[in-house]
């Protein structure tokens, strides 16, 4: 497949694999920001072949497993009214709240519907006049325009039953949490090929240059991420510490600047709490005040959030890279796909789910790598 | 006798409702009551289709002859979502599925049972286009139906139609074939790619559109495993991988004969627009249903020779060796990937779910 195949071609992985050995001296540890990165790496089992110097740290990108609890829990009551039909990406479905999760919101009768995108939020509620629409606007900088637009286009057709529930989360302010950690052991980050490819890259250079840590921007497929990894190793051997582009296929410095400017006009950046992180300053954005009609958060008033996080679930450490999945007590015992305790256990880029999905629980006798 | 004709010849293709059904443009309760409107559907509308000679008294139970052997029989519920999609439609599908249930054990499917569930509303000319299409399904298969039923429910209780078969086949002397008899040594085959069926139902059910329209893969493989039987290849398991897909599949043999099972990766057949709809979504060709595929196991020696039986046959053009059965890590699947390293394919937690970005 084009634009695929080339970028998980055994041989070129083979060279890279030799060369990043070749390059490396000592130990290093460095963070993949995005979920999306952990499950390509834990898919094609990158950080098995790589060589023992280099730790692969799993970051906070995952957007279904870093939208608070409270969030959530507002979801599930808005979805089960009767007068709502609730619009969300897939994975969302299956994240637990406190009590339940949509699919069974979905199961008691509540009108939840799984969408593409976000418009077509737009156009279900073009033709259900009598219906309140609502679609849950979460994820990074990557999934921000086209939720923008949504909105957009609702005020633009003088919608009156579209919403949204936003809970927007933005990459550099994580960077700038795990970088300020007092327990932090990263010392570089591969930074995630599709914010970047909305926001372009220039966002880094004050965190490179306040922080001295190399950032590389970095795609998904096998290829990408081992030259991202390259690049990364390169400039930690030469005690460099640059914003670099591993991507440019997909990204360039400036970004995709027709998308900041629309994001610019209907979002605005606020605090945000990160689910198993805590309130992370400036991190998020939610509906400017132009927009402020469109939120459901405050269409439909949702009292009585009373938020409960499983004890045993250290899917917060998971987050920050404290701790491997595996290493979680609950993993793979209380906390599986079928019931997941915490977030990063249901969404595909989560790190829990990564790691159960690919079996990294079983000690498989007679496989090598 | 040709695809297009029942098993007694009558020509059913652009066949269309006979008065008096013309005067009753959809499904009403009466339908389903028992009573005249009941003989009319049954009587223009599925009796011309499915005409033969086990129909024709009508009576309670269809009375059938069977040859000597042990009988295999299965039962499945179609309830897809649309109705009509790129390569088939649910009539087509609720045969083949059932045609291909039995003859995964090795089993010759001779016939069927159809019940139908209608909505009221139903439009007449779509209940007739989906019958045609069951009648032509099994006249490809081979299978007579035998016997049937149709209940109307209310409008807003169903999806239009809702399809039940029934199939009963017969597994000639000598012919043991289950999950348990896989063995380490033995290599697995499938004679096509994978996943179109799935991504088919999902770019219609979202409006998705491609470059290329992706068609369901929907097929009778009775045909394919006589062929692989009358080869005399000795074979030790076969599945169609449906639901769940070829890791469900792959999974089963390995827990059923507790033996692990080794898949490379780059050997996978995957059409170029599924998996390019696959990256799309965020899905696993591993895990995406097929309709017209099924999954062989033999014995090592006996590879070329099932390849070549499966490579002659139309369904099995782009048979191929996806991987082996071997005695390490019993009860688990492990894929070799692209760039050289191991991971476990588990079978998956409900449906896969289409990721934000």
């Amino acid at each position: 497949m084009k634009y695929l195949d080339e970028y998980r071609d055994p041989e070129l992985a083979r060279k890279l694999f030799d060369e990043i050995d070749r390059i490396t001296t000592r130990p290093w540890v460095m963070m993949e920001v995005c979920g999306g990165q952990t499950h390509s790496i834990i898919r094609n089992g990158i950080d098995k072949l790589l060589t023992d110097k280099i730790e692969l740290v799993h970051g906070p990108g995952c957007p279904v497993c870093v939208t608070p609890l409270d969030t959530i829990d507002k979801a599930l009551a808005i979805a089960a009214r009767d007068d709502v039909v609730f619009c969300s990406f897939g994975d969302m479905l299956r994240v637990p709240g406190s009590t339940q999760d949509l699919f069974q919101v979905k199961g008691e009768g509540g009108d939840v519907r799984v969408v593409y995108s976000p418009l077509d939020a737009v156009n279900i509620a073009k033709d259900n006049p009598d219906k309140q629409v609502v679609f849950f606007g979460i994820g990074f900088e990557t999934t921000a325009p086209a939720n923008a637009m949504s909105v957009y286009q609702a005020k633009q057709l003088g919608l009156t039953n579209f919403s949204m529930l936003v809970s927007h989360v933005l990459v550099p302010p994580a960077i700038r949490a795990v970088l300020n950690s007092p327990v932090n052991r990263v010392q570089a980050f591969l930074a995630a090929g599709h914010v970047c490819s909305v926001m372009g890259f220039s966002e880094y250079v004050p965190i490179v240059e306040e922080y001295e840590v190399p950032i590389v921007v970095t795609g998904f497929e096998p290829l990408d991420i081992l030259e991202g990894i390259r690049r990364t190793v390169a400039q930690l051997e030469a005690g460099e510490a640059k914003a670099e582009n591993a991507y440019t296929r997909a990204v360039n410095f400036e970004g995709n600047k027709p998308a900041q400017k629309l994001i610019a006009d209907v979002f605005e950046t606020t605090d945000r709490n990160w689910r198993g992180i805590g309130l992370i300053p400036e991190s998020g954005w939610e509906l400017s005040g132009r927009y402020a009609d469109y939120d459901a958060a405050k269409r439909f008033e949702v009292a009585d959030i009373d938020t409960q996080e499983p004890e045993i679930c250290r899917s917060g450490e998971v987050l920050q890279g404290l701790i491997k999945p595996n290493e979680c007590e609950a993993f793979g015992k209380e906390c599986t796909p079928r019931k997941p305790l915490g977030a990063t256990m249901v969404s595909a880029e989560g790190a829990c789910a990564a790691y159960y999905t690919y079996g990294r629980f079983i000690e498989i006798e007679g496989v090598s790598a | 006798m040709t695809s297009d004709d029942t098993p007694d010849g009558a020509t059913i293709d652009g066949w269309s409702c006979p008065a008096p059904l013309r005067d009753q443009p959809n499904i009403v309760m009466g339908h389903g009551g028992g009573g005249k409107l009941s003989a009319e559907l049954i009587q223009h509308l599925f009796l011309p289709a499915f005409n033969n000679e086990h129909l024709e008294d009508l009576g309670d139970a269809a009375v059938v002859e069977l040859p000597a052997g042990r009988i295999a029989m299965s039962t499945d519920s179609f309830v897809i979502r649309p109705r009509v999609f790129p390569g088939g439609d649910i009539g087509e599908l609720a045969i083949n599925g059932t045609v291909n249930d039995v003859a995964m054990t090795g089993a010759t499917p001779l016939y069927v049972s159809v019940a139908m569930i209608l909505e009221e509303g139903m439009p007449i000319d779509e209940l007739a286009a989906i019958t045609q299409s069951m009648a032509k399904a099994a006249d490809q298969a081979g299978v007579q139906l035998v016997t049937g039923d149709t209940k109307v429910v209310d409008r807003g209780h169903g999806d239009g139609v809702y399809v039940n078969t029934t199939g009963l086949g017969i597994i000639r002397d000598g012919i043991d074939i289950r999950p348990q008899n896989v063995g380490p040594g033995d290599v697995i085959l499938v004679n096509g790619t994978i996943g179109d069926h799935g991504m088919a139902i999902m770019s219609v059910r979202e409006g998705l559109e491609f470059e290329t329209t992706i068609e369901s893969d929907t097929a009778a493989l009775n045909h394919l495993v006589a062929a692989l039987l009358d080869a005399a290849i000795d074979v030790r398991a076969l599945r169609d991988p449906t639901r769940g897909g070829l890791a469900a599949t792959l999974n089963e043999f390995a827990e059923a004969a507790q033996v692990g099972v080794v898949v490379e990766e780059l050997r996978l057949p995957v059409k170029r627009e599924v998996a390019s709809a696959c990256e799309m979504l965020g899905m696993d060709p591993f895990y995406v249903a097929n309709e017209g595929k099924v999954v062989v196991v033999v014995p090592a020696e006996q590879a070329d020779k099932a390849l070549e039986v499966m490579q002659a046959h139309e369904l099995g053009t782009d048979a191929t060796r996806i991987g082996e059965i071997v005695a390490n890590h019993p009860g688990v699947v492990v894929a070799k990937t692209a760039i050289g390293a191991t991971r476990v394919v588990d079978t998956q937690v409900g449906e896969q779910l289409p990721r934000i970005c």
